[in-house]
Parts: structure tokens; sequence; C-alpha cells
């Protein structure tokens, strides 16, 4: 097979993980815009200020020390002992060997360890859960003191509101948690995935690369997706969810509570941001430009539509192969660096022939 | 009524009183916003020289200092209203900490006769004396930078690097792109080969750079990155296996904050510096002592000792012994904008003045003159070492290659000159 066209297949797969890492900020985005008409512009931000919250816990770290220091003259920053050293279990099991396995027991190995992983870190099983309740009352605030009282304003009044949200977020994130950058270490797996490497060297004697990070992320996304398509389908609270998002007045008036439903569906879209903050920030860290990951999800929204989930997994997927193949193929004409314009440039095109989205749902309004 | 009327009169006397001088040293800070994490040491180390000065030896020359913060987020505009802000109170000189906000400040700076401080960032040709009077980019600027790199790297290979391959990682910005052109013409001189790879902003994201970097496999990668372009970078580079000895950034590319996210991955990491790293210098006693457990320090007091701190501590420390040469030239002690500018042109750094100043080696010995405004342009090559969880000088100060770079710096600043109508100083 001719080099060119091999590095083009490692480039497109490459560019599918990637894809799935912008699916996964898309989500967020998707969920409440579904249940609420409320683009968020704040998505970035709760999935920094998640990924904040998840290191400050486990770190141990006392959130607004700053200011307590300066109104009280203390000195305090961290509660001593960092809580993972606190929890540290005392039965670990050990995790099966995947290096230079062949294809299938790689596979499985990986599977069981994806399963061992929560038994053997507790303690960052913990720490997601502690987050996961500020996330909740973060959600319960958000509704309480700003769209409570925005009920049947403008979508662009709500745009606004979440465009305040997200400036408001960042600069308490900044009191609670400081502006360092900081270290993310959920023992996620890092470099390169051996299996990929050794089966498409042995199929077409050349190694693909393929991070198993990204590995790991596009298999947390799938689970992710699966939950939540089965919570909308299949629970109470989920057909509530579906029936708001069709209609809010026909909701309210067979007895569901719009602010129960509102507070849940930011609490899930919180979750997704945590899961998003703490994938991108595992290869990053923890800093402030972490929230700028919202714009790689805006165009997954233009293209895959605002209300679908699937059209957010499959816009990402589009997305993150199209700028890559795009980049290997015009790097040598026009130089790199066109993955920002150019994802958007896709958006566009596909917006021209279908604008409510791949998977959008049609608006037909009868003047 | 006479009472009131006298009181009165008192308040007035006491509002109208001696105004007590003082010597202003405004920081373009940004301790917000997606480079926040850069921007707090910096400040931090900037404020605290000064809050040293003050309390150890009543300021310089007898006269406080007083520095005057202002909130940039790194914002271009934002900056460019600090300076409209500060700029009355009597600022001596402005460090924009920001390419984008030195090049707005340039001709404002000119106009209002206030010099301007560019260390290691901005415009490189402001090196010409001759044609940029009020700027200074003292020690070292990006086309040094770029020098350093390739004469460490010649030295590496027996000083031949013809037949290698370089890749220059870089920021798809102005910023970013200063060192391509030295890089190419020094590409010409050793007969090494450039390859150029852009990362768009912010940098969160670098599969498609890092798959070109494992498929056209480099013998060396240079990288002009900032904020979280460095730790992605870094990460990714780790990811598919390239040697970290082999990958070399910028001043800008390497502090704690771009190696610790990577965590032991970043073992071997090299990064130019034009300052000394660590805190094993006799000065930290002293901000230990004046400054921290007084509770002056600025910001929360734990970056002392990190790359950042110590080049706002380096800043500072340039900026007050300008302040001090002017109040010798000049013989006052509260001097003028104009005045510090005759100071920083006639700064002399020697090691026997770092020595008394506590940080013996810190930087290196530069005298700056009318023409050369931009120091000696030299700087160290240092290590990352992730179990001390530390950088490491790996050389002594190596100097750039000038029979390169002053012809490139002469013909920018010329074309500026030209283009501006600025008649050539120092004749």
């Amino acid at each position: 097979m001719p080099d060119q066209l091999l590095f083009g297949m490692e480039v497109a797969l490459n560019g599918l993980m990637a894809g799935v890492l912008y699916a996964l900020v898309a989500l967020g985005f998707v969920l409440i815009y579904k249940a609420s008409g409320i683009f968020n512009y704040a998505q970035g931000v709760m999935a920094l200020f998640a990924a904040l919250t998840l290191v400050g816990i486990m770190e141990g770290q006392v959130p607004f020390a700053h200011l307590i220091n300066a109104i009280f003259g203390t000195k305090i920053h961290h509660l001593g002992t960092p809580i993972p050293e606190m929890l540290d279990p005392d039965v670990t099991i050990a995790y099966f060997n995947t290096e230079g396995a062949g294809w299938i027991s790689w596979l499985l190995g990986g599977i069981g360890n994806f399963f061992i992983w929560p038994i053997n870190n507790f303690d960052i099983v913990l720490a997601l859960i502690f987050t996961v309740f500020v996330m909740i009352a973060l959600a319960w605030a958000v509704q309480r003191f700003i769209f409570r009282h925005l009920v049947n304003q403008e979508p662009i009044i709500l745009f606004m509101a979440t465009i305040g949200l997200a400036y408001l977020l960042e600069g308490v994130g900044e009191l609670m948690w400081g502006a360092e950058v900081k270290t993310l270490n959920v023992g996620l797996p890092r470099g390169i995935a051996e299996g990929v490497e050794s089966v498409t060297e042995g199929w077409f004697g050349y190694g693909f690369f393929l991070s198993r990070l990204d590995i790991v992320a596009a298999v947390i996304a799938a689970v992710l997706v699966t939950a939540l398509t089965l919570f909308s389908q299949y629970s109470k609270q989920g057909r509530a969810l579906r029936a708001v998002a069709d209609d809010h007045q026909a909701a309210l008036s067979v007895g569901i509570s719009l602010n129960f439903i509102w507070i849940l569906v930011w609490s899930i879209a919180g979750f997704v941001a945590l899961v998003a903050g703490v994938v991108w920030g595992a290869s990053s860290g923890v800093q402030f430009s972490l929230s700028l990951i919202a714009l790689k999800a805006l165009p997954v929204l233009m293209l895959g539509g605002f209300t679908s989930i699937p059209g957010a997994i499959v816009g990402g997927l589009i997305i993150g192969v199209g700028e890559k193949l795009f980049d290997f193929l015009m790097n040598p004409i026009i130089g790199g660096a066109t993955e920002n314009w150019f994802a958007y440039v896709l958006a566009l095109i596909f917006l021209i022939f279908r604008p409510q989205g791949l998977f959008g749902e049609k608006i037909i309004e009868r003047v | 009524m006479k009472k009131r009327l006298a009181t009165l009169a008192v308040a007035a006397v006491m509002a109208a009183g001696p105004v007590m001088a003082d010597l202003v040293f405004p920081s373009l800070s940004y301790r917000t916003g997606p480079y926040a994490a850069g921007g707090i040491p910096f400040a931090d180390g900037y404020a605290d020289y000064f809050t040293l000065l003050n309390e150890r030896d009543g300021g310089i020359g007898g006269v406080m200092t007083r520095v005057i913060e202002c909130e940039t987020a790194y914002n271009t505009e934002k900056g460019t209203e600090c300076y409209e802000r500060t700029k009355g109170e009597g600022a001596l000189v402005y460090q924009p900490l920001s390419t984008g906000i030195t090049y707005q400040l340039i001709p404002k700076t000119a106009a209002d006769g206030i010099p301007l401080h560019t260390m290691g960032y901005g415009r490189t040709s402001a090196a010409n004396g001759k044609v940029f009077s009020n700027v200074f980019n003292y020690p070292a600027n990006y086309w040094d930078g770029a020098s350093i790199a390739i004469n460490y790297l010649l030295d590496q290979n027996g000083g031949d690097l013809s037949g290698k391959k370089i890749a220059l990682v870089y920021h798809n910005s102005a910023y970013g792109k200063e060192p391509i052109r030295t890089l190419n013409e020094l590409s010409n001189k050793h007969g090494y080969e450039l390859l150029e790879i852009a990362v768009d902003h912010p940098g969160q994201e670098q599969k498609s750079q890092w798959l070109r970097i494992r498929r056209e496999r480099p013998d060396y990668v240079l990288m002009w990155g900032w904020g979280v372009m460095n730790p992605v970078a870094i990460q990714e580079a780790a990811n598919i296996g390239f040697p970290m000895e082999n990958f070399i950034g910028v001043w800008w590319s390497g502090s704690e904050n771009d190696v610790l996210p990577a965590g032991a991955d970043a073992d071997g990491y090299k990064a130019l510096n034009m300052h000394n790293v660590g805190d094993d210098f006799p000065i930290f006693e002293d901000i230990q002592q004046y400054v921290v457990d007084t509770g002056k320090a600025a910001g929360a007091g734990d970056q002392i000792g990190t790359v950042l701190y110590n080049r706002g501590l380096y800043a500072a420390m340039l900026a007050a012994e300008a302040a001090r040469t002017a109040q010798e030239i000049h013989g006052v002690g509260d001097i003028t904008p104009a005045q510090m500018r005759d100071g920083m042109e006639a700064l002399v750094m020697t090691e026997e003045r770092m020595t008394e100043l506590g940080m013996p080696n810190f930087g290196p010995e530069f005298s700056v003159s009318c023409e050369n405004h931009g120091g000696s342009g030299q700087g160290k090559v240092q290590q990352w070492n992730a179990s001390a969880g530390e950088w490491e000088i790996l050389t002594d100060w190596i100097t750039s290659d000038k029979e390169v770079i002053m012809p490139l710096v002469m013909e920018d600043s010329e074309a500026f000159a030209a283009e501006n109508n600025i008649e050539m100083r120092c004749n």
C-alpha cells in the first residue's frame, strides 16, 4: 500500500478519535438546548469549573483560600493531606497486562481493566462523586438565581444570560481554586497504544499511532451516549425531559415540573462537562484555556444539529476526520494550522444543504 | 463658625501638602484569563522585588518605589487601556508582557517619551537603538533565541548540522512566526533542513502536527509556544515517543506550567532561558525576611523561585538598576521618564553588581548603548528533571550568531524608520 495512503488512514483514525473528544463537549450543549432552548455559552467554562473542582478536591485544597486568608489574615491553602493519600485502598487488584498481546487479548484485557480501575482508584471515584454533587449544586443555583427569573424571555436574552454566567463562573472558579496550572492525574493512560501499532504493523508494514488516552476517551464517550440515550428513552425523568423539549406548556399541563427538569438537565450537562474537562485536562493540565474547548464544539453543533445526541456524535466524527484529512492533504500546498477554520467551513457547507443540521429537527412554522 | 473655618483651612493645607516623591513602575499584569498561569508568577516576582527595595533599602537612591498593577488579561485592547490609565501617574517604564500590546505601545510611548522594556519578546528589531529610541529589549530577543538554540545544537553535533532535519513547532501568530526567518538564514549557513509546523491558537489539540513529526522524523524539534500549547505539545511528543532531550522550547515554553501536566513524560525536555533558575540565591533570603515574613508578598507568595517568578524578579531588577543609573547620571532622586530612558541606555550589568544584589550569575553580563538596545543576546539551556520537579541549567551563557542576526535587525529597523520618517540617532 502506498505510504501516503497509509499516512492518510492513520490521520483519519486519529481524526475519528479527536472527533469523539469534540462530541463530548458538544453533548453538553445539545442536552441543555434540547430541554430548554438555551444555547449555553458557558458549557466550556463548566468543563473548566468541573475539572478545577475535581483537582481541588483531590489535592485537598481549601476553596476560596485566598479570599479567606485576605479577610481573616490566615494562611490556609490545603487541608493538610491530599484526599488520595487519605483514602489509599489497602487492597488493589492486578490489571491485565495487554502489552505485546494479540488483538483479542488486548481488547478483552482492556475491557477488564476498565472495570478494575474504579476498584483500585476508589479515592478518585469518591472525588468524582463529590465533584458531581458540586455540579448539581451549581445546576440548582443557575436555575434558582438566573433562569427562573427569565422564563418566557426571548432566546437571545437567555443566550446573553449564559454569556454572563460563563464569565461569572470563570471568576468564581479562579477565586475558589486559584489560576495556576493544575496537574490532573486520574490514572488515565497516556502514550501510544502498542496493540494498535503492532496489529497495523502486521497488516500494513506501518504501525499506526493511536493514543491510549484517545481510546479510553472514545470508550467513555460511547458509555456516556448509551447511558444518556437509555435514560431519555426508558426512564420516567428521561421521558419527562423529552416532553419538556417537545412542548413546555403541554408538559406543564400534565404535571411535569419544569423547574425540576431544568435542574436535572443542567446537572447532566454538568456531568458531561466534568467528563470533557477530565479527558481534555488529562493531556494539557487544568488551566483556564480549557474553557476554549467550547470553540471546538460549535462546528460540531452546526453540522450535527442542536437537538440531537447522535448528531453531536456523528458531527464530531465528521469534523474530526474532515479537519485532520484536510490538513494532511493541503499542508504541502497551503501550509498547516487549517483545522480551526476548516471545521467551520465544513459545517457551513453542511448548513447550506441542511440548515437544521444533519440530525436536527426540521422547523416548519405555519403562517 | 471660626472653628469650622479653621478646621477646613487645616484640612486644605494637609491636602495640598508636599507630595511624597516616588518612582512609579506600572505592571501590566494578567492574573485572569487563559494565560493567567503564566502572568501570575511574573507579576508576583516584579512586585516583590520593588517591595524588597522599599522594605530593605528604603527604595532606590532614597526614593520609595510604587508598583501600579493593571490587569490586561493578555488582551491587547485592555493592555492599551492600562497604558492610557496609568501613564499620568508618572510611569517610568512599561513592560507590557505581550507582543501584541508592545506593538500598540511602540508609537504611543515614543510620543509620550516613556521607555518600553520588552525582555525576550516584542519587536525584535527594536534592538537597534538608532531607530527605536524608547524601546529596549535587552538582554535577548526572539532572533537571539533561535540562534542560541542552533548554536547549542551545533555544539551537540560537533559543530556540524548539515543533513539534519529540525522542526519548528510554532504558535500560529506573529510571536510564533518570529524565529522563522532567522532559522531559515541559519539553515542556509549550517545546512540543516527546516520543517515549519504551525499550531493554531490556543493549541489544545495538536494531533495533526505530531503525526506529521512522527512521519517526517526530524532530528530535533524547536518550539515557540505559549500557554496551553506547551504542555499539550510536550505530552504529544511523549506520546509519539519523540526523545525529550531533542525537544527544545524557547524561554516562553520553559516554565513549570509547561512540564508539570505531562508528569514523568516531560523528563528531559529542554528550554532556553535568559536568566538563572531556582531559589538558591542570597536575594531569596531577603525576600523571605522582608517580603514574605512581613506579609507583603504579592499574590499568594507561592510562586517564589519558579521560572516565571524569577523572570519577573529579573525584569524588576533591571528596571531598578536602570533607575539607579538614571539617578546617578542626572543627580536627582525623583527621576522623570526621559531620565529613566537615559538610565536604560547607559545600563551596565556586571557580575560584580549582580553579586552585590544577591543575584550572582542570575543573568548575563551586558551593557546597553545608544546603538544597541538589545544587550548581549545570550541565553542558557535548561532541562526538566521530573523526579526532582525542577529545572537544571545545562550550559553556560550561549551567545547568538550576531553575524546573521544583526543584518536582519538592521534591515527590519531601517525599513521601519523609512516607513515612519524616523531620523537615525547616535551619530
